[in-house]
């Protein structure tokens, strides 16, 4: 059985221009010890859908249905305080801005023994005991004078370890990493992208890497989820996905993505803009952007169907497979070039 | 930070010197002759050149001003009304209770109010509680505070007899026959003003907390905090009070200095021989050691509060105690 | 080929001050610390560097937007590092800028038709009917509807504001165009189409640029030549072809080998060098080189002692670079980066 098993989530926001649809159907699966990676620009639903995996939307004006299951016990219907003993427990959560993440009025040390005491019955000397070995195995150095220190104080870089270090500090199983490099500069992402891989070594926690960079998403992830307009349209092993990508907007991503080992000199461009999730476009939400729609695209929404030769690859898309299969192959030429040889 | 202490009180210094020559400047500007009208109706020249000598007002600005200053350092003192003769330190020392009963009652009435209805309503956005708060705070906002004082005065005090309508009772009891005093009286006696200040301010309060409790709410940190599992209770006093508590604290410093150098319409319409009280007498009759004198009180209670609100700031905040 | 900028040692120092009366300067922050380049007339230079680096702070020296502490701005053949206000007004009609956050460069409250023609507006360049047709003509060419011209920044998504921005940097044909950072705030298919359009509009109107981003992927795509920036100071500088496959300065190859690769198969085999530590404050930055503190290659006495010069790469027109021990070839991976040289050999 998978740890964390997400069937058919809905989220819709009640706003004053309507109803914001904002996660429509979304399934998957996380096992043990794996990495999940979540790619989607802005408004395909991606952040939302974890904030309420871990019932961080706030249920008054947010609509949810389906069901969320971990390691077999239902969080949709669980309680608040059931919530908060997995919240920080059980699963760890990292936000994108290290800068606005932590509370600028306490002490790194406070608010690393907050979630220690949370869920641990311990004295304040053990808390701060746990908080600096956890401030050390992120890789800060001086962890025993710096604990006394506030958010203020240490770099981007540095908060987002100190951030990694309170979702790690009471080594749960399931970690989910919202863009947590995003903010960062290059030589600080990959710094944080290979500690996270260490730990995982280390600690065996399954990650959800939530992101909008393909890149991060092919270093770090086992499975792919690529989402838009709050749905799933394509998942995939994440060489799958990358080999043989199956759907016109994941092929898009891919394609208008500037990149050191490519040649093509312009860059496929997705027209038009993410859809409103406000008044999302019939039938396949894609449709209005893509270059391959006929009428079918826009009467029925596809279905999440695997792949003929590959059960664990699925995609939403009403193409024929001879004609999908001619159209990534002409794609792929492009985008690889001379290079295509060695892909 | 104490670079930060010292640089706040430099600036309250060279406040108070500004606020007390510019209060002399306009005084002399104003072309007016308390001479003529300390001496009263139809003196002789001499009488009202007598009083000007003893006034010191045939010196020249500047030698008034020094002579104010000497004696504001030298002995204490603040002069003496020009008016009735009475030293001005004793007239504030009269006042100032009267008028600090008044702020300081009425700020702890308003903030009872608008702390809880200000947080509640924003943890509950759009509930009824929110929505009658909303309506009370539009109410107190648009209701002017003399028309308050006065329907309260009429209904509560005058119709229904609950309360006394007016006069001050000092606090501190003595057993003089005929002098009202003791703390049950004096609060007695203050209940109609203190609610009277206590609506407005409520109501303007309680939606600044509100906003304040809201945005902090949607800030990242306190997602962080909800994410490592801490209960909502928890949420609110660790990590929302504390940091939606900064611009609320700035503006009721600002408020508490302001109030201190009288609170003119409430002291007026209950009768309450306060600072406000003394100052609209003494601003006609061109008593300067007395507007002086208030003045003085009310740029020092201002330079006080803001002082109090930076040190309380840095305390809250520790990016300004440690930049 | 012409050049169209020549910079010669530009400085920008920011004074740090202190004081209870008196603020008095205590130190400086040297954003810009002796960057000397050439751009040439429809060529794009590409700036690159993390945050600190001083990119955009050089940018908007040479935009005098800020005035320089030191060094010299030649644009179109004239010394403009000192001109005036109004000594500047013409100047400003041949150079515009394109900044980071579509959000925040546009007026909320003007109409997308002003906020375009507002240089033409600045410089009195001809009739309102003419402007209207100009504003017309230039929202076609950035790929907006002309019809849109009343409309208002807000009613725009975050790509077609980038668009608003770059047609009114265009409205009155200038040489050369300064984009800073003009694809961060967008989501990856739309900032396909912003690089697109840019390079569309180079060659349809022979424009210059110097592009400005952290993206090295980015800096890639849409650039003739390069600049790797450090704390101020220029590390490396070269065609796009001889700097992205044998950069010779090991913070380049930093920075080229921590860039995600969006292929798990290239990703997996790839070499890669990850720097310790932060890059440290501009106020009293590393003496010598100022890389020495991070880098996989530091030599003691002699790269915190001697800061090392720009030096040519032999056998390479423009391909230069500032280190006492660069890569001998590329990709390297993090063992063989510091397995350098020995010292003697370096030292002539």
């Amino acid at each position: 059985m998978a740890l964390l098993e997400v069937q058919d989530l809905h989220t819709r926001f009640r706003t004053d221009d309507g109803v914001v649809k904002a996660v429509s159907g979304v399934s998957f699966e996380l096992d043990r010890g794996k990495t999940l990676g979540v790619v989607g620009e802005s408004g395909s639903g991606k952040s939302v859908t974890f904030l309420t995996v871990m019932g961080l939307v706030d249920r008054k004006i947010a609509e949810v249905e389906g069901s969320v299951r971990y390691d077999g016990e239902e969080l949709l219907r669980a309680s608040s305080s059931r919530l908060q003993k997995i919240r920080g427990r059980r699963i760890g959560m990292i936000f994108q801005d290290p800068m606005t993440s932590l509370n600028p009025v306490k002490k790194i040390g406070w608010q690393l023994e907050e979630a220690v005491r949370l869920h641990n019955d311990v004295s304040r000397d053990e808390a701060r005991r746990r908080a600096i070995q956890a401030l050390q195995e992120v890789e800060i150095p001086r962890a025993e004078t710096r604990v006394d220190d506030y958010p203020h104080q240490f770099s981007g870089g540095m908060r987002q370890r100190v951030m990694i270090a309170m979702a790690l500090i009471n080594q749960p199983e399931v970690i989910i990493a919202d863009e947590p490099t995003t903010a960062l500069d290059v030589t600080t992402q990959a710094q944080i992208l290979r500690l996270m891989k260490k730990l995982q070594d280390d600690h065996g926690a399954a990650i959800v890497m939530i992101t909008h960079d393909l890149g991060v998403v092919a270093e770090l992830a086992d499975d792919v989820l690529v989402m838009y307009g709050g749905r799933v349209v394509e998942e995939a092993k994440v060489d799958d996905l990358f080999a043989a990508p199956q759907m016109p907007y994941t092929w898009g991503l891919l394609g208008s993505l500037p990149r050191l080992e490519q040649v093509a000199t312009r860059l496929e461009q997705i027209p038009g803009q993410p859809p409103s999730l406000l008044h999302p476009p019939r039938g396949c939400a894609f449709n209005p952007r893509c270059a391959y729609v006929f009428d079918k695209c826009r009467a029925e929404l596809p279905g999440l169907d695997p792949a003929p030769d590959k059960a664990d690859h699925r995609y939403r898309c009403h193409l024929d497979d001879a004609e999908r299969e001619r159209i990534w192959a002409a794609k792929k030429a492009a985008l690889t070039g001379v290079e295509g040889s060695a892909a | 930070m104490t670079q930060y202490l010292i640089r706040r009180i430099f600036w309250a210094f060279f406040l108070f010197v500004v606020a007390t020559m510019i209060t002399y400047v306009i005084f002399f500007v104003v072309p007016a002759d308390p001479a003529t009208l300390a001496a009263g109706k139809a003196t002789k020249p001499e009488i009202v050149a007598h009083i000007r000598r003893e006034l010191h007002l045939n010196l020249p600005i500047y030698q008034q001003y020094w002579l104010f200053v000497w004696n504001l350092v030298r002995h204490g003192s603040f002069g003496y009304s020009f008016v009735n003769g009475l030293p001005v330190r004793t007239m504030l020392g009269q006042e100032i209770p009267v008028t600090a009963s008044i702020v300081v009652g009425g700020v702890v009435m308003y903030l009872a109010i608008a702390i809880p209805t200000g947080v509640i309503s924003a943890l509950r956005p759009r509930s009824i509680l929110d929505r009658s708060g909303m309506i009370f705070v539009l109410v107190g906002i648009s209701a002017p505070s003399v028309w308050i004082g006065l329907i309260l005065i009429y209904l509560v005090g005058f119709r229904l007899g609950w309360t006394p309508i007016g006069d001050y009772c000092n606090l501190k009891p003595t057993h003089a026959i005929g002098v009202c005093s003791g703390p049950g009286q004096w609060a007695y006696h203050l209940l109609l003003p203190w609610i009277t200040l206590a609506v407005g301010s409520a109501a303007l309060y309680t939606r600044l907390i509100r906003a304040n409790v809201m945005e902090t709410m949607s800030e990242d940190y306190v997602r962080t905090a909800r994410a490592k599992g801490a209960s909502p209770s928890r949420v609110l006093v660790q990590h929302v009070l504390r940091n939606s508590m900064l611009q609320v604290v700035t503006i009721l410093g600002m408020d508490l200095g302001l109030l201190l150098g009288g609170v003119v319409f409430i002291e007026i319409v209950f009768g309450m021989p306060g600072l406000g009280a003394q100052l609209v007498q003494a601003a006609p009759r061109f008593d300067l050691p007395v507007i002086v004198g208030i003045v003085l009180f009310a740029t020092l209670s201002v330079i006080t509060f803001n002082f109090l609100v930076d040190v309380l700031y840095a305390w809250l905040d520790p990016r300004i105690r440690l930049a | 080929m012409s050049e169209l900028l020549v910079v010669e040692d530009l400085q920008k120092y920011f004074p740090v001050t202190r004081g209870l009366v008196f603020q008095k300067e205590i130190a400086q922050v040297k954003a810009v610390d002796g960057v000397s380049f050439t751009v040439e007339a429809g060529e794009t230079l590409g700036v690159v560097g993390e945050s600190g680096c001083g990119k955009s702070t050089m940018a908007r020296c040479v935009a005098r937007l800020l005035e320089p502490t030191g060094g010299k701005i030649i644009f179109d053949g004239r010394d403009i590092t000192h001109l005036g206000r109004t000594q500047m007004r013409p100047i400003r009609r041949d150079m515009m800028m394109v900044f980071q956050d579509p959000y925040a460069s546009l007026n909320a409250r003007k109409r997308v038709g002003e906020i375009v023609a507002e240089p033409l507006d600045v410089h009195g360049i001809g009739t309102d009917k003419d402007r209207k047709r100009r504003v017309q003509e230039l929202l076609e060419i950035v790929g907006l509807n002309p019809e849109h011209y009343n409309r208002f920044p807000h009613e725009f998504s975050g790509g077609q504001r980038q668009r608003i921005g770059i047609a009114r940097a265009l409205a009155i044909n200038p040489k050369l165009i300064i984009c800073d950072e003009p694809v961060s705030a967008l989501d990856v298919s739309v900032q396909a189409q912003i690089l697109n359009l840019l390079k569309d509009l180079q060659r349809d109107f022979d424009l210059t640029y110097i592009f400005i981003a952290h993206d090295l992927n980015v800096v890639r795509h849409v650039s003739d030549r390069v600049m790797v920036m450090y704390l101020g100071k220029p590390v490396e500088t070269g065609s796009k072809q001889e700097l992205y496959a044998e950069p010779k300065h090991p913070y380049s190859g930093a920075l080229l080998s921590a860039v995600p690769i969006a292929d798990p198969t290239l990703g997996r085999a790839r070499k890669q060098i990850v720097l310790t530590g932060d890059v440290p404050s501009p106020i009293n930055p590393p003496a010598a080189c100022r890389f020495h503190p991070r880098c996989p290659r530091f030599v003691d006495g002699k790269c915190n002692v001697d800061e090392p010069e720009l030096t040519p790469v032999a056998g390479s027109s423009d391909h230069s670079y500032a280190c006492h021990f660069p890569l001998e070839r590329w990709p390297m991976d993090e063992d063989e980066i510091r397995r350098r040289p020995s010292l003697a050999a370096s030292v002539d």
